[in-house]
């Protein structure tokens, strides 16, 4: 628990709701539009938060912990982020497992959540955004594979810090395709196209915008946060695996980082300008072939 | 500068064909395949008498292996143009160019196979058969031949290119010397090579090359693409393109057993032909089509061929002598199935009563049904017994009892169909065959069949002696031994 | 240049997965002419020095696989009006999952053949990988011309190989599989052509009259 690990923390979180600000806005620009301004998410957390709270007389005790949850264990999972490029603020042999689970129990909070309402759309929602998470779970772990075998440490500090920078010279194809895979992963656990449209008002298409159908008001404003802080978090892997920032002094680390979480969120407003929604049933194939990448770059490692 | 005109003249003589503006639309050239036909024949003839100086750097050369495969071609290539003509004035296919075309460069390419020394050289002219053959099948523009060709083009293009790749591990065998592929620089240095590299290279090249031999279970293509080719191109690819196709298995055979590794290769080679045999016995049974039932009993015939090379010993004799004597009976066999067919539109068992519609067609069939399965006094029989007598004195009875269990298997299902056609009493013609004239059986038509006839006939009493001479050197460079 | 050669060959396995993995025609058919222009890439990066030889290698390659073929596979598209491939009988995913286990036994074959100590050594493993993948489009894929991408695939995965042995190999020959693939293709395309017509469509599965 070092004071920059803990000053990183917190400028991430005050930074998160800019990160999906500036993706809308990159699309916006690219579409020919204006788009919102790039705080907008801020203003608009800050409205939900004076608002008051209204519950469906068929939701229970779960509806309500749903945000919270999904948001604590969102927290927490960055503690495990070495977000200087060296030491993450918690960290432990094997501790890439306690972040993918912590992001699963948030995903599961939402979910149940949203079953708890009795809505079928929810219900559809939900079902819609387990599948997803069956197929990138794996991925995520062969990523997480790939990594350790090219860094040879076990925690997350080690995988996305200092000795992932040593293993670039000679592991560097692989660490690309990891790379290209984990952005993939970010567009599939993040809700954005190609996955899922996070501007559709058709709730038959939607899938993560569908399971927060319910919430409001202070619930929306945490789910909100959560949204965005989990782009951030997923931009931060990917930034660390594609950019290694051991070499670099604490505050020009974390500076880099932020460029790199704002060239992530131009990147994912551009991938989504350019491309369209895929089908709901080439979603697996797509994270399939997030997987097969991974799997490539492995193997690449291994031989 | 014979063996580079044996290659070159069907060649340039094709490109002329298919490209001069001249020969667009009009009728097929026999004239000119028969010009062609005849100058290769005197050309390979010419070899026997007094054998070559090798060309183009060692690439072409006339060894015993290859003069044999290429003397087959040539027989067959000129009896099956000779045939052409009595069977172009009934049937004239859609494009004659292509046709014409076709068959020359198919010669062309089948004199590289023999010729070439230089492995890869094999390789590209053993495409090229492939190649130029597909158009071939596809003659007739129904849907079948379309299916057939379709078979044939996607198995044959993925064996070729398996052995494209067995031909370069057998490069990389080199190791760090990297000399050219020449056959007597790989066999003078074998032991030297690599044998891990050799080995795969063995098993590429001999799945590739069987692919287009037709062994089992690479076989698939093979009933399609016999039965609805026309015979002739049938008859060419039974007799010749799996001599050509043989060369190949044997050449690396030469090389792995001048390595040493003869005892992995052998039971290999034992293997994928007892394969081949049961899959033509349990495939022949019930057949309704003689071109098929021949395309199975081709089948049959690679599977002793390569038996006979794993058997060792007198079995490389046996194989050699075997791949002449069926390579003519073979052809003997479908252009007798192609006058069938001309005349009744199918040779299938829909047929009856032949040997009085067509008593010269009936008996060749049935004198070839005797043949074709090792009956005496053909040269088949001769053959096979020699590779049987292999399979005894390398005391693998089992494998002898398996042969000749087979045979019998395959000469009952063979009988059945060819006697079913051949007796009995013919079919009243009806509807519009009441006014067609009849096919009658022109010499021309039969004198093919009858001349390949005669010879296999001979082979089964004697066997002149050049004839034996060549076989013998080329069993022994197998790894075998003489008779 | 062997970095820029490594690169050049992870993009060509990248490029068998995207393949394996699309089911418009026009993608798989634009995935192949990318391949096709790595491997024309490959003989100039690979060769010790620039030589006459490595060259004219390159540009035959890069005309026959990245320009001609591809080309004369989108006309035989245009001509039988296909776009999409149906589910083929090993589904997407699985075909992708194939293609990566594909990737993983190539490498693990490649390990344990003896290898000359000069030759690029990501250049055995992609090339069998290649191999494997393209047999996976062939006998998996419904539609003919998807089979004949699958062939390609193949072929190149071959003509991979075939880069290891420059010596023994000449130009000559190298030409000379090159004209053949072309000429294969090019009669493949002609009967693919006349599937179409006669049977309406370019489905493989539906050529089932001839059997025993």
């Amino acid at each position: 628990m070092t004071p920059d690990g803990l000053l990183g923390l917190g400028l991430l979180g005050i930074v998160a709701p800019a990160v999906p600000g500036i993706a809308v806005k990159t699309k916006s620009l690219l579409t020919g539009r204006r788009g919102p301004p790039v705080l907008q998410l801020y203003a608009d957390l800050a409205k939900l938060v004076r608002k008051g709270r209204v519950y469906s007389r068929t939701t229970t005790l779960i509806f309500r912990a749903g945000p919270v949850v999904a948001l604590a264990s969102l927290i927490v999972a960055a503690l495990f982020l070495p977000l200087d490029g060296r030491e993450a603020p918690a960290r432990f042999a094997g501790d890439m497992v306690a972040f993918a689970g912590l992001l699963a129990l948030g995903r599961f909070a939402l979910v149940l959540a949203a079953m708890d309402t009795g809505s079928s759309f929810e219900g559809l929602g939900a079902s819609r955004e387990a599948t997803i998470a069956s197929f990138a779970e794996p991925t995520l772990f062969l990523c997480f594979m790939a990594l350790v075998l090219a860094a040879g440490d076990l925690s997350l500090s080690g995988i996305l810090g200092g000795p992932l920078a040593a293993a670039w010279p000679h592991a560097g194809a692989s660490l690309s395709l990891v790379g290209v895979s984990l952005f993939v992963l970010l567009l599939a656990e993040n809700s954005r196209v190609p996955v899922d449209d996070p501007a559709t008002h058709l709730e038959l298409t939607m899938i993560h915008e569908v399971i927060v159908l319910d919430h409001g008001g202070p619930d929306l404003a945490l789910i909100l946060y959560g949204s965005a802080l989990k782009l951030s978090l997923f931009g931060v892997l990917v930034v660390s695996v594609l950019v290694p920032r051991a070499g670099f002094s604490g505050p020009a680390a974390l500076a880099l980082l932020f460029a790199g979480l704002g060239a992530i969120a131009v990147a994912v407003g551009v991938v989504e300008s350019v491309m369209a929604r895929v089908r709901l049933v080439r979603v697996p194939q797509l994270l399939v072939g997030a997987a097969a990448l991974a799997l490539v770059a492995t193997i690449l490692q291994l031989g | 500068m014979r063996l580079l005109a044996l290659c070159a003249i069907p060649l340039v003589t094709a490109l002329v064909v298919l490209g001069a503006p001249v020969f667009r639309g009009r009728r097929v050239p026999v004239a000119l395949l028969l010009v062609v036909a005849g100058a290769h024949l005197t050309l390979v003839a010419s070899l026997w008498v007094a054998g070559p100086r090798p060309a183009l750097d060692g690439w072409l050369a006339a060894d015993p292996l290859g003069l044999t495969v290429l003397t087959l071609t040539s027989v067959l290539f000129f009896v099956t143009v000779i045939y052409a003509v009595g069977y172009l004035r009934h049937e004239e296919p859609r494009s004659a160019r292509v046709f014409a075309g076709g068959l020359l460069a198919f010669l062309a390419a089948a004199s590289v196979v023999a010729l070439a020394h230089h492995l890869a050289m094999l390789w590209v002219g053993m495409e090229a058969t492939t190649l130029s053959i597909a158009p071939l099948v596809f003659v007739r523009r129904d849907r079948r031949s379309l299916e057939a060709t379709w078979k044939y083009l996607v198995v044959s293009s993925v064996g070729i290119a398996l052995a494209l790749l067995g031909t370069f591990f057998l490069a990389s065998a080199q190791g760090d010397l990297g000399r050219p592929l020449l056959l007597p620089d790989l066999i003078a240095h074998a032991r030297e090579l690599h044998p891990a590299w050799l080995r795969a290279a063995f098993l590429f090249l001999l799945v590739g090359f069987g692919t287009k031999m037709g062994l089992a279970p690479m076989h698939t293509w093979k009933p399609d693409t016999y039965g609805e080719a026309p015979s002739l191109v049938s008859g060419l690819m039974a007799g010749s393109l799996t001599g050509c196709a043989f060369l190949g298995v044997a050449r690396v055979t030469e090389v792995v057993a001048a390595a040493g590794l003869g005892s992995f290769a052998q039971p290999v080679l034992i293997a994928f032909g007892l394969l081949s045999l049961g899959v033509a016995a349990t495939f022949v049974i019930g057949q309704r089509d003689v071109k098929r039932l021949l395309a199975y009993s081709s089948v049959e015939h690679m599977g002793l061929l390569v038996l006979g090379l794993g058997l060792g010993g007198v079995g490389a004799y046996g194989s050699m002598l075997h791949l002449v004597n069926n390579g003519l009976a073979k052809g003997w066999m479908f252009l007798v199935a192609g006058n069938i067919a001309l005349a009744t539109g199918a040779a299938n068992s829909g047929n009856r009563g032949l040997i009085r519609t067509l008593p010269a067609s009936a008996t060749l069939l049935v004198l070839g049904l005797f043949a074709v399965t090792g009956s005496p006094p053909f040269g088949l029989f001769l053959s096979e017994f020699t590779i049987l007598r292999a399979a005894f004195d390398g005391g693998h009875t089992w494998i002898a009892a398996t042969i000749l269990a087979a045979l019998a298997v395959i000469f009952v299902g063979m009988a059945a169909l060819v006697l079913g056609i051949v007796l009995g009493e013919p079919p009243a013609p009806i509807g519009r065959d009441l006014g067609a004239v009849p096919v009658r059986e022109s010499g021309w038509l039969v004198a093919g069949p009858v001349a390949l006839a005669a010879i296999v006939l001979m082979l089964g009493f004697y066997i002149p002696g050049p004839l034996r001479d060549v076989l013998t050197r080329a069993a022994m460079a197998l790894g075998g031994t003489g008779p | 240049m062997r970095d820029a050669a490594q690169v050049v060959l992870l993009l060509v396995v990248l490029s068998d997965l995207a393949i394996l993995g699309t089911s418009r025609l026009s993608s798989c058919i634009r995935g192949l002419a990318a391949q096709g222009f790595l491997l024309g890439l490959l003989p100039v990066l690979i060769a010790p020095q620039l030589s006459v030889h490595a060259v004219s290698l390159a540009v035959g390659t890069v005309i026959v696989k990245a320009v001609a073929l591809p080309w004369f596979l989108a006309w035989a598209i245009r001509e039988a009006a296909v776009r999409r491939e149906v589910e083929p009988i090993v589904g997407f995913i699985a075909s992708q999952l194939l293609g990566a286990l594909a990737v993983a036994l190539a490498f693990a074959i490649a390990s344990r053949l003896p290898l000359t100590a000069m030759q690029q050594p990501l250049l055995v493993p992609v090339s069998l990988a290649t191999l494997i993948i393209g047999f996976i489009v062939l006998t998996t894929r419904r539609k003919a011309l998807v089979q004949v991408v699958g062939y390609l695939i193949l072929e190149n995965g071959i003509y991979l190989f075939g880069l290891t042995q420059t010596e023994s190999v000449p130009f000559l020959i190298e030409l000379g599989v090159l004209l053949d693939v072309f000429v294969g293709v090019f009669i493949m395309g002609i009967v693919v052509f006349h599937i179409n017509r006669e049977f309406d469509s370019l489905d493989s599965t539906r050529l089932t009259e001839l059997s025993d």
